[in-house]
């Protein structure tokens, strides 16, 4: 049985009515940023997790020598603590706030709104972009009251890019594949291995055995060599900037084919 | 036509969801889509909005095809899981959501209407499960949506906030939306639907106007002080019709004649059986629905 009407000359034609334009799609994607960042803010964890571990990291490790840096440590802890942060708010942060978000269907529902897929993506990296910048500035101005002096600042930029692409991709990874408590504790487990083995605060060559050579090839340790090169006035990295980006490439081919909205 | 599907199939894995759906929305009509848990309601609902992907066969709607982009300022949608951002406040929610359209409704006449402004402040999670339908519905309708799809709207409302929903979408109703409602309320159906489709199993099992289908089926429906079951043969016998007799409840398939009255009153007087109530003609949507698709809990 069917409950089909009968076509013919009475038949209706679709008509799309004609003012039903969607906001320009810059303001959708800032709405959706300012949306997120606003999330962010309101959630203690993830302030605690993006801002005040990175530069406790900073502060302690800036104060005493526990790594056996010498003088110089702030040039070496500095970077690393900013990769820290980029990896706090892209990868955990966000594989965090995006599988709860898609397991109360708020992905579902933004899919269905004029934002749709692409804006929600954009304006997840746009949220993310912004709370870095905070980031780089609370921790880049505690590093400067305890001495830090960057040689160089524009060719950090390309590293920054790069590594937060890597993590949103890895974050996006794991929200898009994983149950939100699943997700929850694999998000904090991998912030801490890659902090204590990842090259990404402490340089690889500090690092015992295998992780000395490992290191380099995970993108928390290719971000913290990058950075440490261009803000220590090293010149660019190009092998810590290939292996950013064979990461950040390769995972977002495996998002799109893995990621289930739903 | 607002939205027509043509032998719509959704399976997932072997389990056939929907198994070759043909169904039209006529445009600014009312569908009520009724039919009991798992019976594809909903999956229907995520294929208008390109949530889901068919299987096989084609829908349509305004013409395009479900993901189109240009859709997403026209097709509102209250989905039943609500997909309401839980730590977010009720109004920066809304504002949200109405911040995606050129030429949103205005705000303070839904928040109005659905009974929000004192929630507006409040996180989503702390919302009770009513205030959240009201707020879903606002999201749906804050674009000002040509089509309207609303899975399970009334659910967990309280009788006020039942009646303002039902006001307001019979008003959108009459303002030329075209509505689709999935409810297991068939007195919400009876009263708002101009087509109701009967879906179970994945498959169209009636369609047509709620006189259409409650008239398909009259009668007598006879509640008694016992279980009817062992007379059913001797009542079939007597009265030259069909009965169908469960629990208390005789269900007598003939004409409500005043000599099948009399038949009945008759045997119930000499079997000293106590009729509790009896009502004749036109069965309600509820029986309609049960008799096609059966009583077993799903």
């Amino acid at each position: 049985m069917s409950a089909t009407e009968p076509s013919g000359p009475t038949r209706q034609v679709p008509v799309l009515a004609p003012d039903h334009d969607p906001a320009p799609a810059w303001r959708r994607v800032l709405a959706q940023a300012a949306f997120e960042v606003r999330a962010l803010v309101r959630n203690g964890e993830q302030l605690l997790l993006t801002l005040v571990l990175p530069v406790l990291v900073l502060v302690v490790l800036g104060r005493t020598d526990l790594l056996g840096l010498g003088e110089d440590r702030l040039a070496v802890v500095t970077p690393g603590v900013l990769a820290l942060a980029v990896m706090s708010t892209g990868l955990t942060s966000q594989a965090i706030s995006t599988a709860f978000d898609r397991r109360a269907g708020v992905l579902r529902l933004l899919a269905t709104t004029p934002l749709g897929r692409g804006g929600l993506v954009a304006g997840k990296v746009v949220a993310v972009l912004v709370v870095e910048v905070g980031q780089v500035l609370v921790i880049g101005g505690v590093a400067v009251a305890l001495g830090w002096r960057p040689a160089q600042l524009a060719g950090s930029m390309l590293s920054l890019v790069l590594g937060t692409w890597a993590f949103v991709a890895l974050g996006l990874l794991l929200a898009g594949t994983m149950r939100a408590e699943a997700v929850l504790g694999a998000a904090n487990l991998l912030w801490i291995l890659l902090l204590v083995g990842g090259g990404i605060v402490a340089p690889a060559d500090r690092l015992p055995g295998p992780l000395a050579v490992l290191a380099p090839l995970l993108p928390s340790g290719a971000l913290g060599d990058a950075l440490r090169a261009t803000l220590g006035g090293h010149g660019l990295p190009i092998g810590a900037l290939v292996v950013l980006t064979v990461w950040a490439v390769g995972v977002s081919a495996l998002v799109a084919r893995t990621f289930r909205w739903s | 036509m607002s939205v027509v599907a043509s032998t719509l199939v959704v399976r997932y894995g072997r389990h056939e969801a929907l198994a070759g759906i043909d169904l039209t929305m006529p445009r600014g009509r009312l569908t009520a889509l009724l039919g009991p848990n798992g019976a594809g309601k909903t999956t229907f609902v995520e294929c208008i909005v390109g949530l889901r992907t068919p299987t096989e066969g084609r829908i349509e709607v305004l013409g395009r095809a479900p993901d189109d982009p240009a859709l997403r300022t026209r097709v509102g949608v209250m989905l039943q899981d609500g997909g309401l951002p839980l730590a977010a406040p009720a109004g920066q929610v809304l504002a949200h959501v109405a911040a995606m359209h050129a030429r949103p409704r205005d705000r303070g006449e839904l928040v109005e209407r659905l009974g929000l402004g004192a929630l507006l402040r409040r996180p989503v999670r702390r919302l009770s499960g009513g205030e959240r339908q009201r707020l879903a519905l606002a999201t749906a309708l804050v674009g000002r949506p040509q089509v309207l799809l609303l899975d399970e709207p009334t659910a967990g409302l309280d009788p006020q906030a039942r009646v303002a929903v039902r006001d307001l979408v019979r008003e959108l109703r009459d303002e030329g939306t075209t509505i689709l409602l999935t409810t297991h309320r068939t007195e919400e159906a009876a009263e708002l639907a101009d087509q109701v489709v009967v879906l179970d199993a994945g498959r169209v099992r009636a369609a047509g106007s709620p006189a259409e289908l409650v008239g398909q089926d009259r009668g007598l429906r006879i509640l008694l002080d016992r279980d009817p079951g062992a007379y059913r043969e001797e009542l079939e016998h007597l009265l030259r019709v069909p009965v169908v007799a469960s629990s208390r409840l005789l269900e007598v398939r003939g004409a409500p004649s005043p000599a099948l009255l009399h038949k009945v009153t008759g045997w119930a007087r000499d079997n000293d059986v106590r009729i509790l109530e009896l009502a004749a003609g036109h069965r309600s949507l509820e029986d309609v629905v049960l008799a096609l698709t059966g009583r077993e809990l799903r």
